[in-house]
């Protein structure tokens, strides 16, 4: 039987542009363009390699967000994706996590998983929550933050480093799995890759599809509110010397008088 | 008084800074409750009671150490229930926000992550948080359950304030799902002696200008006689340099520390993501139109290997 792989994506301000928010405090997706959250590169290529591995498999890429994020799957298809799902719904504007791995777990659900792979985290909201969220969701196990990654025989095995130790994890399939950027490099779309994505499949669900309330999801849905967002004033022109030969000297002092000598 | 859970980070009873600095913070929502599972609860149990937890709630079981957070998760979930909190603060590790994250599931909870600043407020906790690389800064709060929050370390002082710190025992029921991702073995890293790299009150980190792996010792030697961290930027962590574990910067560890002194770092989003909230920010660059003197209080334009060594041998004199 296949070993059907759905890779979770998000589509992501670029985080080299000046991100901002918006006026409802969401985050601003006009004024910066938007891609592939880097993050989850490694989690399309993760799963481009298991498939590989695998005598018969196939590649669903997932994400949820407005007309734009197409762009996102896109990319994804071309990098070697067999087909994406794109949950688009006007309601959706302003999920919070809690919302969105909701609507991740109706999504993978009904486009049908052995494994889910995600990134260690979204550029943009940086929470790191969603990969645990859609597991618990899901009731499956949770294989997360793996610098390396496998799976045979029904399992999928693979090492995470953590804080105070490194450990070897293993779990029986299906399972949501989340790679870090020490995974292994992402590769880069070809040629042939970004001609054939533009015949691949693209379904598009909304919150009807997935029996999902409106008020669910949504801003007026988020179990968090944001009640202000403050630009950081820059930070005020410190010293900067040209080294003359007592540089080091020069900053010792400057330590020394902020007392950290 | 409300009581709040504060989840605690702890090596073998040996608690972890960040869990003192949650239990201050914790202290200005209500009556701090500590969850310690795993060995070493009544050694641990001192220095929570020492920093204002009024109770300890104590879980030992193997199925902590051989299988994945969710173990974790059954027994934090049965501290809520034992104790109806008002909030729950769990370190922003990454495991604590797994840990937080599942638990929001399960409470039907609002979760908030990486705060930095957390007061009470008229709706519940108000927590600030710092975004967009550290662009933003934003106040947030959970208007649906039990706020769950991970707090960064760093974001406040411990202050001891003592309290009763008794401990009792947590009976923790293992739903189906704790054994579902087993831990196949475990090899502590290996200790270098020096302050964790996100707990430290100074940070010396090195990059593409360090040049190789055999010069970071220039690094080292900085930050062993200021008794600091030692990170890298993520072009000297891909060259092989450095650890991944030592990564300062989005996609590594995000340090907030008193004072950071970066050499030879030109100060990419990636790396500034990772440390702009730093109190004191040094540099030293041999490119005076690095992006990274933007942001210091002092920077030296100049060659590391010349500076450093002679800053490292200043401030080991002044020392004395």
């Amino acid at each position: 039987m296949s070993l059907r792989i759905v890779v979770c994506v998000k589509y992501v301000p670029d985080a080299t542009g000046d991100r901002r928010f918006s006026e409802d405090l969401t985050t601003d997706r006009e004024s910066v363009d938007g891609l592939l959250s880097e993050l989850d590169e490694y989690a399309v290529e993760q799963g481009l390699q298991i498939a590989g591995e695998a005598d018969d498999a196939e590649v669903t890429v997932l994400t949820i967000g407005p007309e734009d994020a197409g762009d996102a799957l896109r990319k994804a298809l071309s990098m070697g994706a067999d087909k994406a799902v794109h949950v688009e719904d006007d309601d959706l504007h302003g999920t919070d996590a809690l919302g969105t791995s909701l609507v991740l777990a109706k999504a993978v659900e009904k486009t049908g998983y052995d494994l889910v792979i995600c990134g260690m985290a979204s550029t943009d909201g940086t929470m790191g929550v969603l990969p645990a969220m859609l597991a618990e969701r899901l009731g499956v196990p949770q294989v997360t933050l793996l610098s390396e990654v496998a799976v045979a025989d029904g399992k999928v095995t693979g090492r995470r480093d953590g804080d105070v130790a490194t450990e070897q994890l293993e779990a029986s399939l299906p399972a949501v799995v989340s790679v870090t950027d020490q995974s292994g490099e992402a590769r880069y779309p070809s040629f042939k890759g970004i001609m054939a994505a533009k015949k691949k499949p693209v379904a598009s669900l909304d919150l009807d599809d997935l029996d999902i309330e409106a008020d669910e999801v949504g801003l007026e849905g988020a179990w968090t509110k944001v009640d202000e967002a403050t630009e950081r004033p820059a930070r005020t022109a410190g010293t900067v010397v040209k080294d003359e030969g007592e540089g080091g000297k020069q900053l010792a002092a400057f330590l020394a008088e902020q007392k950290f000598v | 008084m409300a009581e709040v859970l504060v989840y605690v980070d702890h090596v073998d009873g040996a608690v972890r800074k960040p869990t003192l600095e949650l239990l201050t913070l914790a202290r200005r929502l209500g009556d701090p409750v500590a969850v310690h599972l795993g060995p070493g609860a009544d050694e641990a149990a001192k220095v929570l009671g020492e920093y204002g937890a009024v109770k300890v709630l104590a879980a030992d079981a193997p199925e902590f150490a051989d299988y994945l957070v969710v173990p974790k998760v059954d027994a934090l979930q049965a501290a809520h229930e034992a104790v109806s909190p008002v909030a729950v603060l769990v370190p922003s590790s990454a495991e604590g926000k797994e840990i937080a994250a599942r638990l929001a599931v399960r409470t039907g909870s609002g979760i908030i992550t990486d705060a930095v600043d957390l007061v009470a407020g008229d709706d519940g906790p108000v927590a600030t948080q710092s975004v967009f690389a550290a662009g933003y800064t934003t106040k947030s709060r959970i208007t649906r359950g039990t706020p769950v929050i991970t707090v960064k370390p760093n974001s406040a002082a411990p202050e001891a304030a003592p309290a009763a710190g008794a401990v009792e025992q947590l009976a923790v029921p293992f739903g189906e799902q704790a054994t579902g991702t087993k831990v196949t073995s475990r090899t502590a890293r290996e200790s270098t002696g020096r302050p964790e790299l996100t707990e430290a009150a100074i940070v010396v980190s090195g990059g593409r200008g360090v040049g190789g792996a055999e010069s970071f010792h220039v690094i080292e030697s900085l930050a062993d006689s200021l008794g600091a961290a030692v990170g890298a930027s993520r072009a000297a962590v891909d060259a092989g340099w450095y650890p991944h574990s030592s990564q300062v910067g989005q996609t590594g560890k995000s340090v907030s520390p008193q004072l950071y002194i970066a050499a030879g770092i030109s100060g990419a989003i990636q790396h500034r993501a990772g440390m702009q909230t730093s109190k004191t920010i040094v540099a030293v660059n041999k490119d005076a139109e690095a992006p990274i003197f933007e942001l210091v209080d002092y920077g030296v334009v100049g060659d590391l290997f010349q500076v450093v060594p002679q800053l490292t041998k200043e401030v080991r004199a002044r020392k004395g």
